[in-house]
């Protein structure tokens, strides 16, 4: 990187939490229902109701601010912050402001492929609040009526603020997908963002060297990006488009007012937004209608030990327990618990963690990908796995008739020894290799004079021809033996 | 501290109010009033006092996760000015 | 002698023993309500036919044996701030002129379940904002005792409708004394309970943080009755306090022994009326007869208490305000005309050359928004709600609202201070006797004043009662307060009831109610 300026990225996240009602009333959160069919007097905003808080919704945000190492503050509080939209019905979100129930944590990401180090991103905050409605408008049919469905209206957010601590695009992915992977191991969101249960908003701005050193450029903060790939390419946009108008104003933080930019997912460009009149003037205060949440010992204790193993804390055992290497553990921890457990089972029983971790990655995922199944799902247990690879490590078979093997497996629910045996595979001993490989070698004087003259590789042909005789032949075996008797000649 | 009918004007548009010149004209001189009058609590010393939202000493008020029925649409939208029996309807607003 | 002479509990007895029918009594009391409503305007709207099926029903029941509510046959006002379910509930105002709830509040539910007759909805300021039920949007309500005077407010109907006998029970609303400078100013028992002892869900709220529901009724033996009803913890309100409800009915009748009486020193000095001055010492006299002491205290944070309150009550009224909006409930502006006039003010401008100005107007939606709020609220909900916008806006949160929560924590400093010395704290409830109507309509702080000696009791949120102690000269009732700490109703009522024992102010009946 050659660049004369630092990229700057912090990230809000905005996560659904799994609750079956809302924060503040007992409609249901469930996605995709007719339009305004999930609301109460209270979601309406109508005169007279009060709020009352989901206990599931707290204790899922208590738990993930601990897997964020967060601080928790001992008494939290609730507060309006007000403007005026139609999918707001009490001109009021409840939203946390001063005293959030969470403060200072972090999260570490790191590059399988090298392309960064491992670093920390601190989290400034995180806190609960309430969603929104749904506002659609119709541009095409241009002064029509905006309409509104406010089933979302309530729905439970947990709001997690980054520190500008990301320092590239790439950066920033990894930080989503290891805060979504956090999420998911916890059990607190299912974070899926056609749905809306995860949604990114970002800060961007450069550091540009100078002569009198480092000048920030303004501030843009960037919406509409509807999946990580668009975050990442919205940040490459932006991080370009910051330079070329540093280049063409060197206007410097706080130079314009912070502007607000929308991703265009097609034209891949960012837009910026017209900007809301008094919009910043949210006029927080603390809801009167809400008491404030004191968290005891106790429950600090019990929402810690409710965390289970964390994504970061389960690779680095897989790493140190069965000897697989960054790149695999982050592919395995990556495709969910449920798989991981598999893998630790089938390497419990092989005891071969890199044999058992190339077969789940390849033909166990694949095939769960073909099958569009999960791993709960996946008819062949560790078990049953376990008995193909115990062949291939006794050199019974080897990898590629173990693959065939495997698929029959799947297709026919077999086990691999009934499969093997049905298609006549078993162990040639030492002395049939030996008395084959003596034979082969006097009927192929020339390939014998190209390995005596060092091209080992030709010795791939005899394994070739010796496999044509016995498909049963172990291909390494025969190959060492090959070159052990070429060698006395 | 004096309002001037400016300020008076700014805050009518963030409590979406349209006021009239002359509501304008007499809200300045009365929240001007009511303004004088309130700052009257600038004289005591706070600066050690603990603020009271709260009239009670109550905490951790939660509510189970269970399901309760919501309204229907018909009588969600019963109190509605303007809706097409699915959405509440309202005023466009453009590119936003 | 006519029922409306007699009190709740006489006529719960009289129900009770078959002597009389609650088709008689909600008759009586319609009859009333029909002579005399016309002129005291207390009642926004009155169902007759189904208040009337309603009593026939109960009486069935209790024809038929069958175990009754608590206030079996009962007829009792509502004050248009509680949510009754599928009938219309304004608060006073056009904005909400024909909203129908969906739900009942807590406490319209309790009575239902007490068997009451709901006999109407009575009238109030607009959202519960003023002192003299004439920011209502609809009509005046007059006092009983002198049809050019204030019935005082915001609860106006609601205590009119007792002193004039068209209801026995009636429930109010307080937040800076909407109860009990109503009851004080009509001369009937009015009490604010503790902030919590009532579920607020329901409640249209003005100032969530002070509002409080409560009876309104012709002594304290019927306050305590209706008290019970209404008072309990409710999981919908996060702010109801989950404590047991005395049975106030009983406890009320035993006197207390050793009540000590505490006078605030600040209370009895300039710009409070000579008679009223008067009544409330004598009305000292009565209970130092009865065996109480009196002891003179001082709340040093009171005179701070308007101040205090008309920061907080207007910082939460216009976030709870915001949202009538005309989008899902509520007034909404004609939509034809309000694009028409935007279209034409555009104009005008551009014409005018002024282009930045036509860049400025409102869009549609804030246009839609600022027209519908400008002619759903009156003046003094308008007024309120700029005074919270701005006091909450950026820049000024500290200066005001921060610094209110302070004082209001001096203010609760003081009660606990004055309660640790004594039982209750007597004095006047407002400095003068009703007012004419009109008087203070052009000057809001004069209006405000008013509430100087009952706001603290919702600041601090603690209990407090009014009943008449006296007439003036002219024939107007004067009110006596007793305030005590948090969660002692049962002793405001027993202070009450043994005053009224000893009294008889409170079966004073204005003129016409007899007419």
């Amino acid at each position: 990187m050659t660049q004369p300026y630092t990229v700057i990225i912090g990230l809000e996240v905005h996560v659904q939490l799994q609750t079956r009602t809302k924060l503040f009333c007992r409609c249901s959160t469930k996605f995709g229902a007719p339009p305004n069919t999930q609301t109460c007097p209270l979601c309406i905003g109508m005169p007279g109701t009060l709020p009352v808080m989901n206990r599931e919704a707290f204790r899922l945000g208590l738990k993930t601010a601990l897997a964020l190492n967060c601080q928790i503050a001992r008494a939290t509080k609730w507060d309006r912050k007000q403007y005026y939209y139609p999918d707001l019905p009490k001109g009021y979100q409840i939203s946390q402001y001063d005293l959030p129930f969470s403060h200072d944590g972090h999260l570490e990401i790191n590059d399988p492929k090298g392309r960064f180090e491992t670093k920390r991103i601190g989290i400034i905050r995180a806190h609960l609040e309430e969603d929104a409605g749904k506002s659609m408008h119709d541009e095409l049919a241009g002064q029509a009526d905006s309409r509104i469905d406010l089933n979302r209206a309530g729905t439970p957010l947990l709001e997690i603020v980054s520190q500008p601590d990301m320092r590239s695009a790439l950066e920033a992915k990894a930080y989503l997908t290891e805060l979504k992977l956090l999420l998911t191991y916890l059990g607190v969101s299912d974070c899926n963002m056609q749905e809306g249960s995860l949604r990114v908003d970002a800060n961007i701005n450069l550091h540009v060297d100078t002569p009198e050193g480092p000048v920030a450029t303004p501030i843009v903060e960037v919406k509409n990006m509807n999946s990580f790939r668009a975050v990442e390419r919205a940040m490459e946009y932006e991080a370009e488009r910051h330079w070329q108008v540093w280049q063409e104003t060197h206007q410097r933080l706080g130079a314009v007012p912070k502007q607000t930019r929308g991703w265009d997912d097609v034209a891949n460009v960012t837009r910026a937004q017209r900007h809301k009149e008094e919009s910043s003037d949210y006029r927080y205060f603390p809801d009167p209608d809400l008491v404030p949440v004191r968290v005891s010992d106790t429950e600090l204790t019990e929402a810690q030990a409710s965390l289970g193993e964390l994504p970061a804390d389960l690779r680095r055992r897989l790493e140190k327990t069965h000897g697989i290497k960054p790149y695999d553990s982050d592919v395995l921890v990556g495709a969910g618990r449920p798989l991981v457990d598999y893998f630790v089972e089938l390497a419990g029983i092989c005891g071969d963690g890199k044999l058992a971790s190339n077969w789940v990655q390849q033909d166990v995922m694949r095939t769960l990908n073909e099958q569009k199944v999960e791993i709960d799902q996946f008819a062949m247990r560790p078990k049953q796995l376990a008995e193909l690879l115990a062949a291939i490590q006794a050199g019974e078979i080897d990898t590629s008739r173990a693959r065939e093997v495997f698929i029959e497996m799947v297709a026919s629910g077999k086990s691999a020894g009934e499969v093997m045996k049905a298609q006549g595979i078993v162990k040639v001993d030492e002395s049939a290799l030996t008395a084959l490989c003596q034979e082969l070698i006097e009927a192929n004087p020339k390939i014998v004079a190209d390995i005596r003259a060092g091209k080992l590789q030709a010795a791939s042909n005899l394994i070739g021809q010796a496999k044509k005789k016995n498909p049963n032949v172990n291909p390494g075996r025969f190959r060492e033996i090959v070159i052990e008797l070429v060698g006395k000649m | 501290m004096s309002l001037t009918r400016q300020e008076v004007e700014k805050v009518s548009l963030l409590a979406r109010l349209r006021l009239t010149s002359d509501e304008l004209d007499r809200m300045t001189v009365q929240m001007g009033q009511i303004v004088a009058y309130v700052e009257s609590l600038s004289e005591l010393d706070t600066e050690s006092v603990e603020p009271m939202a709260h009239a009670l000493d109550v905490a951790n008020v939660f509510a189970a996760d269970e399901l309760r029925p919501s309204l229907s649409r018909e009588e969600a939208l019963a109190n509605a000015p303007h809706h097409d029996r699915e959405f509440y309807l309202v005023p466009a607003v453009l590119g936003e | 002698m006519s029922p409306l002479r007699l009190s709740a509990v006489e006529l719960l007895a009289q129900l009770n023993s078959g002597q009389i029918t609650s088709a008689e009594l909600t008759q009586a009391y319609l009859r009333q309500i029909e002579k005399h409503d016309p002129k005291v305007k207390a009642f926004l709207r009155v169902d007759a036919a189904k208040a009337l099926q309603r009593a026939g029903e109960i009486d069935s029941r209790r024809k038929a044996g069958k175990k009754l509510g608590r206030l079996a046959g009962l007829p009792v006002a509502i004050k248009d701030l509680l949510c009754t379910q599928g009938e219309t509930t304004t608060c006073g105002s056009r904005m909400l002129e024909n909203f129908k709830p969906p739900y009942d509040a807590a406490v319209i539910a309790r009575l239902k379940a007490a068997d009451a007759v709901l006999i109407g909805k009575t009238n109030m300021d607009e959202f519960a904002m003023g002192g003299s039920t004439e920011n209502s949007a609809f009509q005046k309500t007059s006092n009983p005792w002198d049809l050019a005077r204030t019935p005082g407010g915001s609860s106006g109907g609601a205590a009119a409708c007792v002193a004039a006998g068209m209801a026995p029970l009636s429930v109010g609303t307080d937040t800076g004394g909407s109860i009990r400078q109503p009851a004080g100013l009509c001369g009937v028992t009015g009490l604010k309970p503790t902030y919590g002892r009532v579920s607020r869900y329901g409640l249209v709220a003005f100032a969530s943080s002070l509002d409080q529901i409560g009876p309104l009724a012709r002594s304290a033996e019927d306050a305590a009755l209706l008290l019970e009803v209404l008072a309990g913890h409710d999981p919908l309100d996060s702010t109801s306090v989950d404590m047991a409800v005395p049975t106030y009915s009983e406890s009320v009748k035993q006197p207390l022994a050793n009540l000590r009486l505490g006078l605030v020193r600040e209370h009895f000095g300039e710009g409070l009326d000579g008679e009223v001055d008067a009544a409330v010492r004598e009305a000292v006299r009565v209970y130092e007869s009865l065996g109480a002491t009196v002891k003179w205290i001082s709340l040093p944070h009171g005179k701070f208490g308007v101040a205090t309150y008309y920061i907080i009550a207007p910082c939460e009224a216009s976030s709870n305000l915001a949202r009538y909006d005309g989008v899902h409930y509520g007034h909404r502006t004609d939509e034809k005309k309000l694009v028409a006039a935007l279209a034409s003010e555009r104009t005008a401008l551009e014409t005018a050359g002024r282009r930045a100005e036509a860049d400025a107007l409102d869009n549609p939606l804030v246009r839609m928004y600022r027209e519908s709020r400008a002619e759903g609220f009156g003046p003094e909900v308008k007024r309120r709600i700029m005074l919270g916008t701005y006091a909450l806006s950026a820049g000024y949160y500290d200066a005001y609202y921060l610094k209110a929560l302070k004082v209001r924590r001096l203010i609760r400093q003081d009660y606990d201070a004055a309660f640790a010395e004594v039982d209750l704290i007597a004095g006047p409830v407002t400095a003068n006797t009703a007012f004419k109507l009109g008087e203070k309509v052009d000057d809001p702080l004069a209006m405000y004043l008013v509430d100087l000696y009952t706001v603290s009791a919702n600041l601090a949120g603690i209990g407090g009662i009014a009943f008449p102690c006296g007439f003036s000269s002219a024939g107007l009732p004067v009110g006596l307060q007793l305030q005590g700490p948090p969660f002692a109703e049962e002793r405001l009522l027993q202070a009450t009831h043994m005053f009224q024992q000893a009294t008889d102010w409170h079966r004073r009946y204005p003129a016409m109610f007899t007419e």
